[in-house]
Parts: C-alpha cells; sequence; structure tokens
C-alpha cells in the first residue's frame, strides 16, 4: 500500500480512450504531447450514460400513452408538469418556447447528481468547469433573448425604478456587478455542493475505516444519514438551478424589476 | 520568518478566518425556516404554496456558506 488516498481521489478524471485531435499521446503521462485533447474521460461516459438515462426514462415511460398513466408515465407527466409550472409561474405562459432548453438543463442536473452517489459513479457537475459551462450559456443566451427582445431598452433592467437621483450612479454600478456575478454564482452553487457532499462521504469513509471494528460505525451510520441528505441536496440543486434560470428569463422577458 | 513558511502560516490563518462566514449562514437559514413555520402554523392552508420558495431560498443562503468553502480551498490549495 505504497499510495495514499486522498479523499478528492473520488474527482479525477481519467482517459478511457485517449484522443489527440492534431497531435499525439505523451506515452508515459497519458496526456496529450500536442494537440487537442478530445479524450473520452469517466465524465463523458457519464454524460453518455445520463444521455441514455433520460431519453430511456421518456421514451420508455410514455410507450403507452395510457389515460391512466402507469407508475413510471406518471414520473415522467409529474417531472414534465413541475418545469412546466415552474416556467408558466416565474416568466408567464408566452415563455413556452424555453421550456425545451430549461427541461433539458433540470433533468441533466438532475441526472448527473443522482447518478454521482452511485457507489465507483462519477458525479459530472463536480466539476466546475461542467457547471460553469451550462451557467455561461444560461446567462450569455438570456442576454442576448433580453436584447433581441427590447434592443437598447434592455439596460433599463439595470436601473431600479423609485431610487433618488443622486444614488442612481451607485445603483447602476451595484446592479450590473450583481448581473455579472450571476453565471458565477449560479455554476459555483452546484460545483460546491457536488464538491462538498462527495468530499464529506469520502472523509467519513476515511474514518470508518481508521476506526476499525469497534469504532466504525458511528461514523457510518453517519455516512448513511448523509446519502440520504445527499439525494435531497441532489434534487434541491436541480430545482434551484432551473428556478433561477427561470427567474433570470424573467428579468429578461419581462423588464419589471 | 521566510516566505514560504509565512505563506503555509498565511494560508493556514486565512482559510480559518473564511469559516467565519459560516455564523451569518446558520442565521440565515435559521431566519427562513422559522418564519416559515411560524407562518404555516398562521395559515396551515398557504403553507404547500410557499415551500417552493423556502427551498428556493435555503438554497440560496447556503450557497454562501459554499463560496466560503471555496475560498477557504483556493487559499489552501492554489496559493
Amino acid at each position: 500500500m505504497a499510495e495514499s488516498h486522498s479523499p478528492l481521489d473520488v474527482f479525477k478524471i481519467d482517459r478511457l480512450v485517449h484522443l489527440c485531435l492534431g497531435g499525439s499521446v505523451d506515452p508515459e503521462s497519458g496526456r496529450c504531447a500536442s494537440g487537442l485533447d478530445a479524450s473520452f474521460t469517466n465524465s463523458s461516459l457519464l454524460m453518455v450514460i445520463v444521455l441514455v438515462g433520460v431519453t430511456a426514462f421518456f421514451l420508455l415511460g410514455m410507450q403507452q400513452r395510457a389515460l391512466v398513466p402507469s407508475r413510471w408515465q406518471s414520473m415522467a407527466e409529474l417531472s414534465y408538469e413541475f418545469i412546466a409550472n415552474m416556467i408558466r409561474e416565474n416568466v408567464g405562459p408566452e415563455a413556452r418556447r424555453y421550456f425545451p432548453f430549461i427541461f433539458t438543463l433540470f433533468m441533466f442536473i438532475l441526472f448527473c447528481n443522482l447518478l454521482g452517489l452511485i457507489p465507483y459513479s462519477f458525479t459530472v457537475t463536480s466539476h466546475i468547469i461542467v457547471t460553469f459551462a451550462m451557467a455561461i450559456v444560461v446567462f450569455i443566451g438570456i442576454t442576448i433573448i433580453g436584447f433581441v427582445r427590447h434592443g437598447a431598452h434592455f439596460l433599463k433592467l439595470f436601473v431600479p425604478s423609485g431610487v433618488p437621483v443622486f444614488l442612481l450612479p451607485l445603483m447602476v454600478v451595484i446592479e450590473v456587478l450583481s448581473y455579472l456575478t450571476r453565471p458565477i454564482s449560479l455554476s459555483v452553487r452546484l460545483f460546491a455542493n457536488m464538491m462538498a457532499g462527495h468530499t464529506m462521504l469520502q472523509v467519513f469513509g476515511g474514518f470508518v475505516v481508521s476506526l476499525g471494528v469497534l469504532g466504525g460505525w458511528a461514523p457510518l451510520a453517519f455516512i448513511v444519514a448523509l446519502t440520504g441528505l445527499e439525494f435531497g441536496i441532489a434534487f434541491l440543486q436541480a430545482y434551484v438551478f432551473a428556478i433561477l434560470t427561470c427567474i433570470y428569463l424573467n428579468d429578461a422577458v419581462n423588464l419589471h424589476h | 520568518m521566510d516566505v514560504t513558511a509565512a505563506t503555509a502560516l498565511g494560508k493556514l490563518v486565512g482559510a480559518g478566518l473564511a469559516v467565519i462566514a459560516l455564523g451569518g449562514v446558520g442565521s440565515g437559514i435559521g431566519n427562513i425556516f422559522a418564519n416559515y413555520v411560524s407562518g404555516a402554523l398562521r395559515n396551515p392552508a398557504a403553507a404547500p404554496k410557499v415551500f417552493g420558495n423556502v427551498l428556493l431560498g435555503f438554497a440560496l443562503v447556503e450557497a454562501v456558506a459554499l463560496y466560503a468553502l471555496v475560498i477557504a480551498m483556493l487559499l489552501l490549495f492554489v496559493f
């Protein structure tokens, strides 16, 4: 047992299929000596599994199309209605065109979070680059939607109503800064929740082993409770990402600040 | 004290100071749920309708705790 295991090993990226576009693989380190590293990693594998899982969940669940739904069909219809209601309440009925995007976002994050809880699996959303990619797409997309819909009038978002004139320069700066930190807060919230959850499970797992047979039951019971909490957090973080996207979309589409 | 020792000391102290933020977070989360429970006891019929907002508020406050964690990790492992 020469190598020491750190609790952060669970976030390690393993290249399953090495693929260096326009370059070659460095044989010792396994990384790309040159060219773009487009290897198929454990993260990519989990994303493919999430994709297959979500598609199967809806295709197989809705196969029967019974008027009185079976259990799987109920689950599929429940998740559809959940997001449809969320969009209708937060953005308005004419925002139905954004439903596919927000629904995909929610189901992808939910399944990524949940599949990461399987032992020996990998949590796709526990890497900041994945959550940041989603958050920056949401941010840039919503900004573009705002400008397309309202033109230059979109900048009225940063001028809150009912503010005395001498405070206005300060308020505009504060509003712009808080707008620009949206992708950061959106991505870091999901990433930190997933990373902290899995790191805690790993650390307490280490305690179970080090306390041995006599004392290991206490951290083990805590890990069981923590895993239950992590399931709840998986749902909650997917819900919060989706509902914040709806709220930001509402700010851009209906400019009532 | 040379630079590397001072940096190591600074990292540890900084990470410890970052955890002070959790006091405000605990107060915030308690605030949210205390108000929810107090409102639900007054008006039980309206309680399920507002529960979504409770979860959203909880997640937003929890995120601040995790920002503090990220800053602590940043101080310890990146600098």
